[in-house]
This record gives structure tokens, C-alpha cells and sequence, in this order.
């Protein structure tokens, strides 16, 4: 599976990540280059083999309901980039 | 041309856990922003979700209540995407796999029928923070408090073919969710949401195209949002044109609904499970404790009350819509109050002054013990029914019991023949004219001497004796 | 010299006096202040002071535990409280964590000084320590060469003698191929023995932390005081923890030991693979008996785990918005803006890679060839281990293809992630690896890599104990003794 310029400018921007349209070529080319390791999966006879999401067989523990944390809103918001009236603060966002 | 609509509804529940979904942090409303979101709530970096017991508890009520299979094994997945309301870009929600399965419930009709709706889904999934775009000019504030509470996505099937039934649907699942006492049911707070998704198609055609519109936050909005919606689709089909799938918000105070501006249309949210949680497991056991746990349900309710207590589909449908209505006209009944009479003052009386003053029942300001000593004083003669909706209206305004108001006011039922025969005897007198003429067939005037007596007495003769007084008198 | 002695060294000079923490502490600092490795990113000179007053007392008072006093190198992955935590990352420059770690608080509970904070691949991101922020680490057996990654400054800094121990973590080898570049010991324990909780995310299912150390003994000693359940961590295992110093005595006659004859083809450098069978020779003379094992499906390794991971952090990363800490750009015009510069400018060249990936193979349409296969091929990769192990007690191997190679001489993505193939699969099976100093080519250190059953950290350190009884690789440092 190749991507061409147009579909890595796409992920990119899934991603919040933004590529200069000096780069793309090159990021194009280095993603298309990782993406040929992967060819060889779709050979590979899985089987019946199921999808293992985790290396362990345990199921979910659950928490009792308790409230067991404080308010601790000044430490967390003292290492906030903005915050105003105990707010975090982004530029306006239109909905 | 006959167009038919197609609607479903996505029903947000925020479930009244103390805690949130996946972490220890309090769920408790409008609490100081952010005062309420620890450092799993705002994703630092490192944090991780552990799952609320009680919430999974909650979830497998509302399955049992409808009847829905339970998925034994369910996962968590994330559902991601960029929004600053969303601490960690992304929403652990379920996807494949949600907690339960396929359910149905029953909702009256205008016609007195029921009709069966069926429940596709419903999972468990952490809400988001809050927005706030009007603090700031050129900043959008958030407050994470919310961020975490936990939410019970309830997914229909597209079986409805009217807003009326979309309201009636919606009505149901709001309060089998009190009624299970899994949500507050509290519109106004956001602990209950409806979206909808609304399509049209021409009698015979396949699935139309579906618009989803979101931000209603009451029943009359929902069934106008609906019909708004219905009537744009229409209008574009008629026209030629076709109906863009997409996401619009209801404006209650334009009555119209718009297009939103979000990049949500274009996301691709990638949904994976959550390598951070493991599979939720629900075995037998827990199952049955739960099912054992549950209250009366509404449909069991309302079956006993016409079965048991003799009364109508109507009158049981309306006690029954609110859990706290149908507690409320229990505790009358447990006392020993007569059934009928009963409901008539709770659906009626009660009913109408709770509405008008926009109070929910549970904060009515006469208790159902108060409204029973009302009510068992016009069953026990002391004062007429006309008389006791005037003491209503007293207990209503003022902490006062019925019997000081009676006391006071001086209330009670003249039941004395004597005394009674003398004021009718007074009025007969008074007014022979119109006794000629009932004599003479007008038996209408029956009721202008009623009044009379009424008026002479304050209301407070016994509407029965005097009836049967002037009948003697008047033959 | 106070720095070549091991933890349980240490622990005893302690004990008897011979020394106080605060000593101890400052003789390390001084190393640390004096070392060209570019090993540290942070070093917490006050703090780790007074913790060494902490302990002084602790000890004089007789209300200390195994490891009161003892300093650490902790890898700038862990969220430290009031310290920065920069993940080796432009992001989180000016992160000063808000909260600790469980492992922190563990070592904390034992009044463990804290030297800094390792430097490291960017969200460990990396197997040579040149993509961080901060610099690359130089190897201390050759400063021109990489030390390996991502745990590249706790190698450096354990070989170097700059700390007794260090902390690590392993999601493809970040733990053991570091400490085979480095010839120190180092152990990535079964996937659930430590809690991840405080520990920023890279690959959640295959992310573990270990710890790097001198000796398998220290790194027993050490295990004990970082593995358990811990009620945060949804993740974490309930399973009992051993003491996991007990066992390492045990004779290892009688080991069945196999050797995957796919870590045995091409590839592999001469020279590495004369050290290793050197090695395998050693323990034939313990007793141990060889065979060859199959592990057909441990060269899918690189693209099964090469769609995982980045599938994961690519999720694991999208907290870093700017929003509520870390980086954020100057003047941002509107969200998306915030959006874009922030991670643009914050993040690294190789993580905006992997990212990228990863959001690629769980876009629609791609889920079910990419991510869904990846993990199912991950199954095999499993199942082949289970199958092994139910021949041979331990498997042993290469832990590189080759020794620390030149800075900035891998310029290629790929060719760097080939370079992973003798690991990767151990994270993917969940299974405890570990890489102990086998013996030197071409003058660099050569590790050799063992990977046990899960739950099975009592037998390999057993096994690695055995090893450094009989051989004094683990005793060569870089450095004048």
C-alpha cells in the first residue's frame, strides 16, 4: 500500500500534526518505506488465531464507588499554558 | 405523496454513581470548575482508568429492565478525536462489544395501544468536559469537572415513525432510568440527552438519507426539533435535491435547526480497545444479584394496578410514568384511602398545581401522609369535595395540617338536617317563582336551588342531604 | 572505589557504617557533574540530599528497609512529583509533574535518594538514544558509538559507574539492548509484574519498566522493591510476588535451554554470535543441556509490532494538545492552530512518525489489514514461545545483530527498526527478558539474551546469577577501577 502526498497530508492532519510541503515528499517517502515492512503481514496465514489486545488472560477489576481524590485544582492548573477563573483557556472555538 | 419518517434515538444517561467512570474523582453537580478533575480526569501523562463498579452495576440493570441479552464479555474501545473538552483526544467508549445487547420496550400511543420499540444497544462511555464560550472574547474556557462521569449510551432502533412516538420512546427511558434509580432523569443539568436521527422516505422506498440533531434538552423541544426536521427534508426532497448526511443542533429560541460547524463530519474516529482496560467479565452470579435487586419495574406496576387495584389503563398509565408519582399514590393507598378518589386528587389537583408551579413532585410542598388526611375528610363527610380543593390551595401556600385549616376557616360540612332544613326551607320561601316552575317540569332548577343553599351555607352544606332535602321539599 | 561496588555492596557498607548515604550521594553527584556521557537530563542534586539525610536518619534510628539509602537513576519517563519529567521530549520540557509515579512512591516508601533524571529516546521512541531533546548519550566504551535506546542514559550511566542502579523500561528492547550495548545487566520483567501507573505511555500493551543494574543479584534486589499489584493500574497483575532474591543459587543442572534457530541466520554479526555460543558454552559446562527451538513466526515481529505500537501511542499522544500542560505554541490563532504547532513543534521527528503510522493502519479501511492482522500475528508469535517452553526451561540468544554502532550512522528508519528483532517478540508474548555482559567484539560489550515463561523472573535471574558466579563480564567497566 502506497500513499501519495495528498493521503499523507490527510493523516498528518488526522493526527493534528501538520507536515511543511518542504518535507512531504521526503516524509512520503520515509512513511511509504515503513509502511513495505509491513507487505508481508497480509501473506501471513493467521488461521482462526484470535486478535490478542493484551499479552495477559485477566479480565477488568473493578473499583468500588468511592470518592477517593481531592481537589487539587491550583497544582494541576499551575503548570497550565493558560487558564483564567479557574478555567483552561484555547483560542475561541466555534461550534 | 405519502412521505413516511424514520427515527432513532441516541439517549445519553449520566449515571448517578458518586464517582466517575474511571476514576475516584467526585461526579457531584456544579461543583467550582475544575475543582472536580483529578489527574486521570485531565490526562496527564501516565494516568490510567480503573472501571467503576457501580457503573457497570447500573448498566446491567437498565439491560435486565428491558429485557436485553447482556454481553458477558464487553470491551472498552476509543473512540478518538481532537477537542479541547476531551482531556486525552480521545473517549473511552465501547464499540463492538458493548455491555448490552439488543432490548425492547413498549410505548403508549395517542391511540391507547402500546407499540413495541426495539433498543438496539447500550454501552457505557465516560463523558467529556464543558465548553464555555462566553467567559472570555477571544478565549473558549474549559472545565473538566465533567469530564470522566460516567454515561450509558442507549441506542433505539429507527422504529419510530413520528415525533410523538420519539417523544413517548423518550418519555419511557426516562423514567425507567429514575424508576431503576440509575439516572436523576435532571434535563436541565444534562444528566439526560436526546439526539435524534431523522430520516424521510417516499411509502415503499428504502432507508432515506439521515440528518442527526443534537443539543435538545427537553421533550417539547424534542418533538419540535423532530417535526422542524422532518419538514426541511421534505422541502429538499420535493425540491430535487437530496439530504446531506450530517450533525445539526436544534435552536430552541430560533426554532430551527442548523448545520454544525464541527470537523466531526469528517473524522475518522479509529476506534480500537483500549489497551489500558482489560474485558469486562459479568458472570452468572452477579447477574442474578442484580436481577434480584430490581425494583418494581413500570410495565409490572402498572399491571398491578389494574389488576389489583381496579383501576383504568389511563389512570394507571399516568401514576405510573413517574416512579415518584406511583410511590406518592402508594403511600395514599397503604394508608387506607379510597383508589379512585385517590388518583383523581394526585392526577388532578396535585398534578395540575405541580405543574403550574414547575415543581417536581418530590419537592411537593403537601406530603402524600397531608394529602391523605385531606382526602379521608371528604371521604369521612367533614367537608365537601368543593371545600377541600380550597383547603389544598391553603395547604399548598402554608405549613398548616388539614384539621387547623378546617378548624380555622371554619370548614366544616353543615351535615346537620335540622340546620339545613331551615336555610332550604328559607330559600324555598324566598324564591317561590322558581319552585312553581320547577313543579312544573323545569327540573333544571334543581340546580339553581343548589347554588342557593351553597351560597347561604359558604359551600359548606353536604351537597347530598341537600339534594335530598329540596327533592322532598319540592315534590 | 564506592561507585564499583554493587547494591549489595552498598547495602552492606551502609549497614556496617562504612559509609553514610549522604556520602554515598554526594560521590555519585560528583561522577554524575563530572560525566561527558550527556547521560542525565536531570540532575536533582538538593533533593537527593536531603533524601540521603532521610535515609541517614532512617538507618540511625534502626527504621530503615533493604534499600534505605541506596541511590537511583530513575529514567525521565516516570512522572516525579515537583521534578521535571520530560520524556525526552521537547513536549514536556517544561513539565513539572504534579503527581508520583507508583514506582516513586515505592522507592520513596523506602527512603531511596534519587540522583535525576535519565536521558532517553523521545517517548521511548528509539533504539539509540539520538532522538532525544536533549542530545544524544554517548556510549562509555566508546564515545563516538550509541549506547543504545531508549533507555540509553540509565545504561551509560550504570556502566559508567555515575549510579548503582538505574530504571528502564522495555516495550520492543529498550531495557535490554541498551544493556547489552552498555554490558550492564538489565531485566524486563512479565508484561503486568510493575505498575505502569505515572509511567508515560508509549505502547500501553507492551510498555514494562525494569530495572538496569551491575549484577543479576542487584537487579533480583532491586525487582523486589519495584514488581507488585498496584490498585491503579487496570493492568497491573494480582499475582503473588516472590522474593526474588531466594532462588538465585539454584544449580542449574539439568536447565533445558533453547536456542531459536531463527536468531541464528543471517544477520547476526560474527563477532556477536562467537560471544553468545561462547557464552552457551559456559552453561553446558553448569550442566545445562542445549537444543534448538523453532519460533517460526518471530521474524513477523517487525511488522506485527511496528503496527502495534505506533496504533497504540498514536492514541497514547494525542493528551499532548497544548491545552492543559507541556508545550504549546506562541500566539495560536484558533484551535486547530493550537493543535497543529504545538505537536509539530513539540514532537520529534521519529515520534511524528510512528504517530503518523499508527493513525494510518487505524484509519477506516485499513483497521483489518494493518492493526486487526497485526494482532493476530502477535497470537502466533505467542503461541510459538508457549509451544517452546513446553521443551526447554529457558531460551537464550542474541540481543542485537551487532555491537553499539557510530552515532548518526543509521540514518534510515527502517534499518534502525530491524535492529529489533531479536526483542520485539518478547514484548509482544508479554514474556520477562533479560541481557546480561557475555563478553566484548571488536572491544564492544555483547549481551546475551535470556527470555523465560511468564512469571518465570526467579528462574532467569537464577540463570544469570549462575552465569556471573562463573564469568567476570559483568565485572568489566570502561572506566579505571
Amino acid at each position: 500500500m502506497s500513499l501519495d502526498n495528498k493521503q499523507v497530508k490527510e493523516i498528518a492532519y488526522l493526527a493534528r500534526l501538520s507536515i511543511e510541503d518542504t518535507e512531504l515528499e521526503q516524509s512520503t517517502s520515509e512513511l511509504n518505506n515503513i509502511l513495505s515492512l509491513m507487505a508481508d503481514l497480509s501473506e501471513i496465514d493467521t488461521g482462526d488465531a484470535e486478535p490478542m489486545a493484551h499479552p495477559l488472560h485477566m479480565s477488568q477489576r473493578l473499583r468500588e464507588d468511592e470518592v477517593t481524590e481531592e481537589n487539587l485544582a491550583e497544582e494541576f492548573q499551575a503548570i497550565a499554558p493558560k487558564t483564567g477563573n479557574s478555567h483552561f483557556l484555547v483560542p475561541t472555538v466555534i461550534e | 405523496m405519502t412521505w413516511e419518517t424514520v427515527i432513532g434515538l441516541e439517549i445519553h444517561s449520566q449515571l448517578k454513581t458518586k464517582s466517575k467512570i474511571f476514576s475516584g474523582a467526585s461526579t457531584e453537580f456544579g461543583a467550582k470548575a475544575n475543582t472536580q478533575a483529578c489527574a486521570v480526569d485531565l490526562g496527564f501523562p501516565g494516568v490510567l482508568p480503573v472501571l467503576n463498579k457501580e457503573a457497570v452495576r447500573m448498566a446491567l440493570r437498565f439491560g435486565l429492565a428491558v429485557n436485553a441479552t447482556i454481553n458477558k464479555h464487553s470491551i472498552f474501545a476509543r473512540k478518538n478525536y481532537f477537542y479541547p473538552d476531551l482531556p486525552k483526544g480521545y473517549q473511552i467508549s465501547q464499540f463492538e462489544i458493548p455491555i448490552v445487547g439488543s432490548g425492547t420496550i413498549d410505548i403508549p400511543l395517542d391511540s391507547g395501544e402500546n407499540k413495541k420499540v426495539g433498543i438496539t444497544r447500550a454501552h457505557l462511555e465516560e463523558d467529556a468536559g464543558k465548553s464555555i464560550h462566553d467567559l472570555y472574547d477571544d478565549f473558549t474556557a474549559i472545565d473538566l469537572n465533567r469530564a470522566g462521569t460516567p454515561l450509558l449510551e442507549i441506542v433505539s432502533d429507527p422504529d419510530m415513525s413520528n415525533a410523538k412516538e420519539a417523544v413517548a420512546y423518550a418519555k419511557k427511558i426516562h423514567a425507567l432510568v429514575q424508576y431503576i434509580d440509575i439516572c436523576d432523569g435532571n434535563m436541565q443539568e444534562g444528566s439526560f440527552r436526546c439526539d435524534a436521527n431523522v430520516s424521510v422516505r417516499r411509502k415503499g422506498e428504502g432507508l432515506g438519507t439521515r440528518a442527526e440533531i443534537k443539543n435538545i434538552n427537553s421533550f417539547k423541544f424534542l418533538e419540535k426539533a423532530i417535526n422542524l426536521e422532518v419538514e426541511r427534508q421534505i422541502d429538499i426532497l420535493e425540491d430535487g435535491g437530496s439530504v446531506a448526511q450530517e450533525t445539526r443542533l436544534y435552536d430552541s429560541i430560533k426554532n430551527e435547526t442548523r448545520s454544525m460547524r464541527s470537523k466531526e463530519e469528517a473524522n475518522d474516529y479509529r476506534y480500537f480497545p483500549d489497551p489500558d482496560l482489560l474485558p469486562v467479565v459479568i458472570d452468572d452470579e452477579l447477574l442474578k444479584n442484580i436481577k434480584n435487586g430490581l425494583p418494581e419495574l413500570p410495565t409490572e406496576k402498572k399491571a398491578r394496578f389494574i389488576d389489583t387495584l381496579g383501576l383504568s389503563e389511563y389512570d394507571a398509565e399516568n401514576l405510573t410514568s413517574q416512579k415518584a408519582m406511583a410511590d406518592y399514590f402508594e403511600i395514599i393507598i397503604d394508608k387506607g384511602a379510597d383508589v379512585k378518589v385517590s388518583a383523581n386528587w394526585v392526577m388532578g389537583e396535585l398534578a395540575a398545581s405541580l405543574n403550574k408551579n414547575q415543581i417536581d413532585i418530590k419537592d411537593s410542598p403537601i406530603s402524600a401522609s397531608e394529602l391523605y388526611k385531606l382526602i379521608s375528610r371528604v371521604t369521612d363527610n367533614t367537608i365537601s369535595g368543593k371545600i377541600a380543593k380550597d383547603v389544598f390551595k391553603i395547604m399548598w401556600n402554608e405549613k398548616r395540617s388539614v384539621d387547623e385549616i378546617i378548624k380555622d376557616q371554619g370548614l366544616e360540612q353543615m351535615t346537620d338536617v335540622g340546620a339545613l332544613e331551615s336555610v332550604i326551607d328559607e330559600i324555598i320561601s324566598k324564591n317561590l317563582d322558581q319552585v312553581e316552575q320547577f313543579k312544573n317540569g323545569n327540573t333544571k332548577l334543581l340546580g339553581f336551588f343548589v347554588g342557593q343553599v351553597m351560597k347561604a351555607t359558604q359551600g359548606k352544606a353536604n351537597p347530598k342531604q341537600v339534594n335530598q332535602i329540596l327533592n322532598d321539599r319540592l315534590s | 572505589m564506592m561507585h564499583n561496588l554493587s547494591i549489595a555492596e552498598l547495602i552492606k557498607g551502609l549497614k556496617n557504617k562504612d559509609f553514610s548515604s549522604v556520602e554515598l550521594t554526594q560521590h555519585y553527584l560528583k561522577r554524575i557533574n563530572e560525566s561527558k556521557l550527556n547521560a542525565f537530563i536531570s540532575v536533582t542534586d538538593d533533593l537527593a540530599l536531603s533524601q540521603a539525610n532521610e535515609a541517614d536518619l532512617k538507618i540511625a534510628k534502626g527504621d530503615s528497609t533493604l534499600l534505605t539509602g541506596i541511590p537511583y537513576a530513575h529514567k525521565d519517563i516516570f512522572c516525579t512529583k515537583g521534578v521535571k519529567t520530560s520524556a525526552g521530549s521537547k513536549m514536556l520540557d517544561s513539565f513539572i509533574s504534579p503527581y508520583d509515579a507508583t514506582l516513586n512512591h515505592k522507592f520513596n516508601l523506602e527512603n531511596m535518594v534519587m540522583l535525576g533524571k535519565t536521558n532517553m529516546d523521545e517517548f521511548a521512541m528509539g533504539s539509540s538514544n539520538e532522538n532525544s531533546y536533549y542530545g544524544p548519550v554517548k556510549n562509555p566504551w566508546d564515545l563516538k558509538k550509541v549506547p543504545g535506546g531508549s533507555s540509553g542514559g540509565s545504561a551509560a550511566a550504570v556502566a559508567s559507574r555515575i549510579t548503582p542502579f538505574a530504571t528502564g523500561t522495555d516495550t520492543g528492547g529498550s531495557i535490554r539492548q541498551p544493556a547489552s550495548l552498555c554490558g550492564i545487566t538489565g531485566i524486563k520483567p512479565t508484561y503486568g509484574r510493575i505498575s505502569r501507573y505515572g509511567m508515560i505511555a508509549y505502547a500501553s500493551s507492551l510498555d514494562q519498566a525494569g530495572p538496569m543494574t551491575q549484577t543479576a543479584e542487584d537487579a533480583a534486589i532491586v525487582l523486589n522493591a519495584m514488581a507488585g499489584f498496584d490498585s491503579k493500574d487496570s493492568t497491573s497483575a494480582s499475582k503473588e510476588t516472590p522474593d526474588y532474591t531466594k532462588k538465585l543459587t539454584n544449580s542449574l543442572d539439568g536447565l533445558l535451554i533453547g536456542l531459536p534457530k531463527e536468531f541464528f541466520s543471517s544477520g547476526l554479526d560474527d563477532g556477536v554470535e562467537k560471544v553468545v555460543m561462547q557464552a552457551i558454552k559456559e552453561y553446558e559446562a553448569m550442566g545445562a543441556k542445549i537444543k534448538e527451538v523453532s519460533l517460526p513466526n518471530s521474524m513477523h515481529a517487525i511488522p506485527t509490532y511496528y503496527i502495534v505500537a505506533p496504533c497504540e501511542c498514536s492514541s497514547n499522544l494525542s493528551r499532548f494538545d497544548g491545552v492543559r500542560y507541556g508545550y504549546r505554541c506562541e500566539d495560536p490563532k484558533d484551535l486547530d492552530d493550537l493543535y497543529l504547532r504545538s505537536r509539530s513543534e513539540g514532537f520529534g521527528k521519529e515520534v511524528k512518525r510512528r504517530i503518523m503510522i499508527g493513525a494510518y493502519a487505524l484509519s477506516a479501511g485499513y483497521y483489518d489489514a494493518y492493526y486487526l492482522k497485526a494482532q493476530k500475528v502477535r497470537q502466533l508469535i505467542s503461541e510459538d514461545f508457549k509451544k517452546a517452553f513446553q521443551s526447554v526451561d529457558v531460551i537464550m540468544g542474541p540481543v542485537s545483530p551487532s555491537t553499539a554502532f557510530d552515532l548518526g550512522s543509521v540514518k534510515d528508519p527502517v534499518s534502525m527498526y530491524l535492529a529489533d528483532i531479536y526483542t520485539l517478540s518478547v514484548n509482544l508474548a508479554g514474556l520477562p527478558g533479560m541481557s546480561i555482559p557475555a563478553g566484548f567484539s571488536k572491544n564492544l560489550p555483547v549481551g546475551l539474551q535470556l527470555i523465560g515463561n511468564h512469571w518465570s523472573e526467579e528462574l532467569l535471574l537464577n540463570t544469570a546469577h549462575q552465569f556471573q558466579l562463573k564469568t567476570d563480564w559483568h565485572k568489566s567497566t570502561p572506566i579505571e577501577l
